[in-house]
């Protein structure tokens, strides 16, 4: 495979920075707020408990709205990114690696709507 | 003791396709994969080629796939080894001839990196000073031999022959944190596009394969930390 050696386009990693940065900073809240959210879920309350009735007078307090739509928020982003990366790096035809990308962006951006709407609608 | 060596060959002008050939070779367990590629290429068939130069693991000419990892055939002793060695020439380089790979591109990106002392200001009249501190800031990055075992070691390079790659990397480390150097900002805007150190996803190969022991990942990080701390 002939290596293109001569492309560096200089300076041109700002949105790479931010990313990386995200992904780290993400991670970190990610982590705390998966595990509260595993806990509520799971510890504190039995599966067996939860109904619809539940989940609705939880997402009543804005405190557990707000919760609810951060994690939904990160790790939407967080994983999308890490897909986004994923194509970047594997995927090398330009038409394939748009159309995957441009996809990718779709499927993000409606989650995001679907479940932002669920959140503050309830 | 006897070694049963199998080695990935290759020659265009022969065959289209690589192959694999098996030598039965008496060497000492003291002896270096090294030796038992000499005692082929001498006694048993001419033909095999691979480079090597100082013999001593300071040139950096004779990485290769030695068991499935990279390693310098002077420094990969075959009492470690055991009585089957594999050798194999580097991953994610073309291939010229049996061991021998194409290494134009590596070096190209090593060039870019600018991999010499920049200065702007006035010359001094002896020469540029430096305290032991900021001597031993870069000091795991100057033991550098471009062998290329980091890069050929890394998925992220196998996935894209653009990536500028940890050895580059590993080399601008040695002079952007260099206290007399002031060509940070080259080097810098090489290692912030898009094919720099943004396509590092931390897997530490390059730090299991560098002969020389050298901290790869955490020089990476550290370029990548500067770059976030002038952007905060
Ligand atoms: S950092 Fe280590 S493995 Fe990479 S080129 Fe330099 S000496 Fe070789
Ligand atoms: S021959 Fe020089 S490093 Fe091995």
């Amino acid at each position: 495979m002939a290596e293109r050696v001569n492309r560096f386009a200089v300076g041109s990693g700002g949105w790479e920075l931010a990313s990386w940065y995200f992904m780290r900073l993400s991670g970190i809240l990610l982590l705390g707020l998966a595990l509260g959210h595993l806990v509520i879920m799971h510890v504190l309350h039995g599966v067996e408990t939860i109904d619809s009735a539940f989940v609705l007078g939880r997402l009543a307090n804005p405190v557990w709205q707000v919760y609810d739509w951060l994690l939904l928020t990160l790790a939407l982003l967080h994983g999308f990114n890490g897909l986004r990366i994923i194509i970047d790096d594997y995927v090398h035809a330009s038409a394939w690696r748009m159309t995957l990308q441009s996809i990718g962006y779709i499927a993000a951006f409606l989650a995001f709507v679907v479940g932002s709407v669920v959140i503050w609608a309830a | 003791m006897k070694v049963h060596f199998r080695i990935r060959r290759y020659d265009p002008e022969k065959a289209p396709k690589p192959y694999w050939q098996d030598f039965e070779v008496e060497v000492e367990p003291t002896d270096r994969v090294l030796d038992g590629l000499h005692y082929i290429k001498w006694y048993q068939d001419g033909t095999l080629t691979f480079r090597r130069s100082c013999g001593h693991g300071i040139c950096g000419s004779d990485a290769m796939v030695i068991n499935g990892r990279n390693r310098l055939a002077c420094k990969a002793l075959v009492k470690e080894l055991g009585s089957r060695i594999v050798v194999e020439p580097l991953r994610g380089f073309r291939v010229i001839k049996d061991l021998v790979v194409d290494m134009e591109g590596f070096f190209a990106k090593y060039r870019a990196v600018k991999p010499y002392l920049i200065t702007r200001s006035p010359e001094p009249e002896k020469e540029w000073i430096q305290s032991p501190e900021d001597r031993a800031r870069f000091d795991d990055t100057t033991k550098c031999i471009l062998c290329a075992a980091c890069t050929t070691a890394c998925p992220s390079f196998w996935a894209n022959r653009d990536f500028i790659g940890p050895a580059a990397i590993v080399q601008a480390h040695r002079f952007i944190f260099d206290s007399r150097d002031e060509g940070a900002e080259e080097r810098l805007a090489v290692l912030h596009s898009r094919d720099g150190v943004w396509r590092c996803r931390t897997v530490f190969n390059c730090v299991e394969a560098c002969p020389r022991g050298i901290d790869v990942t955490r020089a990476i990080e550290e370029v990548k930390r500067l770059l976030l701390t002038r952007k905060l």
